[in-house]
């Protein structure tokens, strides 16, 4: 097993090298430049530009400097649209808070999603599992780029309960101030803010909650007409232990591999949320550095996605091997 | 947030020791308006993007200006209506031959850490915008300002001190121009032109416009700044007219959707938003009146034909390029496609310019069948018609507004003139490329003003210009445009190069912009009469609510 792991981490090293070759193949065959505009500066001003950021070098030179202060001092680099920032600042600011609503969303996605699909599962066929599978529908039929407006339509300018966005801190602030709703201060220090983290959590999580329903459900449905689970009812087994002792492990398999790359694109954000929720996260940085050709912002970006999806990955094959006693490694 | 609570205190402390009473008190009235200030002067305000940057060598948008104007100030500043008054200097003085500005500092300016503004700091800035390594996008603007050796200077061929720029005494700065600029003393009300704290950026290099590290001379200071997210400024005890600021802390939200900032605003939690989408004007004015304001924008919108080698044959006979100009039904695009408050135009020079008055264009006072009329005549006069129909392509970069601009267009040449066109949208860098290489027919462009004067419009007339992207080359307008840089006045050549420009339309100008914004009501003296939009939060100040 811990030969398996350390030979997919060395195979990550050469995974995210041509990761890196490919994005900047894609990035200099694009057409237009990180600097400009409607007014493009001077010629002398634009050299005085590209110059400081190394665009004068040939392609393959920036390439190799590139990967040399990525590997020896992990520095991604200066941002081109931000002039004040570096790409490790853009990304330490913003990474913290899609990985905290992120998190959250992925725990509720899997929470919420499993039960709705184990229920629906061994109720079959009622009341119970129509309504589940209708939520499951109607949760992926509607894009979060249309549940955000009426998430604030709803809950802000309809009930006054949440606000329609920002992010003022995070979960963890220092200490609330009178009036917040959801927030609670820590005997031991500080205080934990949740309305903030709502709405967001809820437009991001819908789908994917929504996708781990039905997979559980249908799988749960498959594992349920097995000849073990049989034997063990006929066993006379009480229900609740067949199903969580011996039904829901082999159940979540495919759970469990959906959820590998899901967990990721989680994380790492969504344009949708931090566009509809100004939370400040970083998956507004996917759309806008490619439009602003920030080439180093977009490099930057590519690899903590790969190298998280290279990771999650592996995460999913360890987890495989401890539920299934039948894989190894 | 430490930093900002002890600076807070701080704040207060002081107003409490030099008895600024005005906001001590909860029930204190404006000194000038009398009006009763409401006690928590404190306001929210969304912006579309984040920040480019903040640092006033490096700043190149709208907003970020409007920090800057905040955290720093010029040698001359302005009032609400855009007119030049005293910053850190109390007034200057003009040579004979227009060409140096002598500035008289006051003494009692100082940087948020204490430290006197002396003319030094104005040098140091300026040469730090200059500085190729600094590497500024804006370093043309000094090229602009007639700043002397300022061009040799920025592509390295001559040192920085060779800058026109110098401080003989402390409280002196000398500017030193290559023509004479007569709206000059304005420039320098630009960030690029601010003093810069030369002990803070040598300590800490591009970490300088952190919160923590700025040290700034305007009449706030940076107290936070999360990227993406807000930046927050709050008052400089340490600013020379302290005592007459009222406002406490101004918040920017980054709020990249600009129906999200309505929501916002609509629940209260916004006090100003920057842009409203301009469709949306209509419905906000008639719902909420008196908080949605449509201002007067100096950008102007407008087609470019290609008339270099590369563009269609067509283009280069004057009567297609009227005929064309001639059939755009300038009226609607501006009543009922973008219905903002924005205006026909005819001139690529924005209609609010101070001083400005529109060349007599014969075309622009006929009514719309008058001009169909004669688009038609010339049309068949350059032999297109039905028999030989013209198919032309209208570039322009992805925006909903821009596409309902070209639809509009393409829809008028098709009915009036039998015109084929085609529409093609480009994301936003590509479409540059494509306009900037001439690969194109027709292509959107816009030009925004950078100073109040026709000449930051009529330069893009000229053959020499870098943004004539139709490439077309007028003797007549190259020449009046060398001749109005040392004219008297300007005005009549400015007209005059409108005018040819328009008898051969070069360019097809379709309309002058506005901004939509939506301003709490309680928001007292947001100026509406400058032009260029700019606006000091030193001159705000909220009202109590009834």
């Amino acid at each position: 097993m811990y030969s398996f792991i350390a030979k997919r981490l060395a195979i990550a090293v050469p995974t995210l090298l041509i990761l890196i070759i490919f994005s900047f193949i894609l990035m200099f065959a694009a057409p237009g430049g990180p600097f400009g505009g409607e007014r493009p500066p001077p010629a002398a001003v634009l050299a005085n530009i590209e110059a400081r950021y190394g665009l004068d070098q040939p392609y393959i030179v920036q390439m190799f400097s590139y990967v040399k202060n990525v590997v020896f001092y992990f520095d991604f680099g200066p941002s081109f649209q931000y002039r004040d920032r570096t790409v490790n600042d853009v990304i330490a600011q913003g990474f913290p808070v899609t990985l905290t609503y992120g998190a959250w969303s992925a725990l509720v996605a899997v929470v919420v999603g499993v039960s709705l699909g184990v229920a629906a599962a061994i109720r079959q066929n009622t009341w119970l599992d129509y309504l589940a599978v209708g939520i499951t529908i109607g949760a992926q039929a509607l894009p979060n780029f249309v549940m955000a407006p009426v998430l604030v339509l709803l809950f802000t300018l309809g009930l006054g309960w949440l606000p329609g966005g920002g992010w003022s801190g995070g979960l963890l602030i220092d200490a609330c101030d009178a009036g917040d709703r959801l927030c609670f201060n820590n005997p031991f220090g500080g205080a934990v803010r949740f309305d903030y983290l709502i709405l967001p959590v809820i437009a991001l999580s819908t789908s994917y909650m929504a996708s781990i329903a039905r997979i559980t459900r249908s799988s749960m449905l498959e594992v349920m007409n097995s000849n073990f689970i049989r034997t063990a009812i006929a066993n006379g087994l009480p229900m609740r232990r067949v199903i969580f002792r011996h039904a829901l492990k082999p159940a979540l398999l495919p759970v469990i591999s959906y959820l590998g790359p899901a967990v990721v694109g989680m994380i790492t954000g969504s344009v949708v949320v931090d566009v509809a929720f100004s939370t400040g996260g970083i998956g507004q940085f996917f759309v806008n550095s490619a439009f602003n050709r920030d080439y180093a912002v977009i490099l930057g970006i590519t690899i903590l996605v790969g190298a998280l999806t290279i990771l999650f990955n592996l995460l999913v094959d360890v987890l495989y091997a401890w539920i299934d006693p039948k894989i190894w490694y | 947030m430490t930093f900002k609570t002890k600076l807070l205190a701080s704040t207060a402390a002081l107003l409490i020791v030099t008895g600024g009473a005005v906001l001590a008190d909860g029930h204190a009235t404006h000194p000038d308006t009398g009006v009763a200030l409401a006690s928590d002067q404190s306001f929210t305000y969304s912006i579309l993007d984040d920040f480019p940057s903040i640092d006033p060598a490096l700043v190149e948008d709208v907003e970020g200006a409007s920090v800057a104007r905040d955290l720093f100030e010029g040698l001359m500043t302005e009032d609400a209506n855009g007119a030049v008054q005293p910053g850190v200097a109390t007034g200057f003085e003009v040579s004979e031959d227009g060409l140096t500005y002598t500035f008289t500092l006051r003494e009692n300016a100082k940087w948020s850490n204490g430290d006197p503004v002396v003319a030094g700091d104005f040098v140091y800035g300026l040469q730090r915008a200059a500085n190729p390594e600094t590497a500024s996008e804006y370093a043309w603007y000094l090229e602009v300002m007639g700043v002397e050796n300022a061009a040799a200077v920025t592509a390295g061929d001559m040192p920085l001190d060779a800058l026109g720029i110098s401080a003989p005494d402390d409280f002196t700065v000398v500017y030193t121009n290559d023509a004479p600029r007569p709206y000059f003393p304005q420039m320098t009300t630009f960030p690029t032109t601010f003093p810069q704290h030369r002990a803070t950026i040598e300590a800490h290099g591009d970490q300088w416009t952190r919160a923590e590290n700025m040290v700034s001379n305007g009449a706030y200071v940076l107290s936070d700044y999360v990227p993406a997210e807000k930046l927050v400024r709050s008052r400089n005890a340490m600013y020379w007219d302290n005592d007459n600021t009222i406002i406490e802390e101004i918040t920017a939200l980054i709020i990249n959707d600009s129906n999200q900032a309505l929501t916002l605003y609509l629940a209260g939690e916004i006090d100003v938003v920057m842009d409203v989408p301009a469709g949306q004007f209509p419905r906000l004015n008639a719902e909420y009146p008196g908080e949605a304001l449509s201002l007067p924008s100096s950008c102007t919108y407008y087609y470019q034909f290609n008339q270099s080698d590369s563009g269609p044959e067509a283009l280069k006979d004057v009567r297609v390029r009227q005929a064309l100009s001639l059939a755009v039904n300038r009226d609607i695009i501006t009543d009922n496609v973008l219905a903002g408050g924005q205006r026909p135009s005819w001139t690529l020079t924005h209609w609010a310019i101070a001083g400005w008055e529109q060349p007599e264009i014969a075309v622009a006072s006929m009514t719309q069948d008058e001009r169909n009329a004669m688009a038609v005549e010339l049309m068949a006069e350059a032999g297109y018609g039905d028999d030989n129909p013209l198919t032309l392509e209208i570039v322009y970069n992805t925006s909903d507004s821009h596409q309902s601009v070209a639809v509009a267009v393409g829809q008028m040449w098709k009915q009036t003139l039998g015109v084929d066109v085609t529409l093609a949208n480009q994301e936003w860098a590509t479409f540059l490329d494509t306009r900037g290489e001439q690969n194109y027919e027709v292509a959107r462009g816009g030009w925004c003003a950078d100073y109040n004067e026709p000449s930051t419009y009529t330069d893009l007339l000229t053959s020499g210009s870098a943004y004539n992207d139709g490439k077309y080359i007028d003797a007549d307008i190259d020449a009046l445009a060398q001749e109005a840089k040392f004219a008297e006045d300007a005005m009549p050549l400015y007209r005059e190069m409108e005018q040819i420009a328009s008898d051969n339309a070069y360019f097809l100008p379709i309309y002058h912009y506005a901004s939509v914004r939506m301003i709490a009501p309680d928001m007292e003296n947001w100026p509406t009469e400058n032009l260029l939009q700019n606006w000091y939060s030193k001159d705000l100040y909220i009202s109590a609510s009834e």
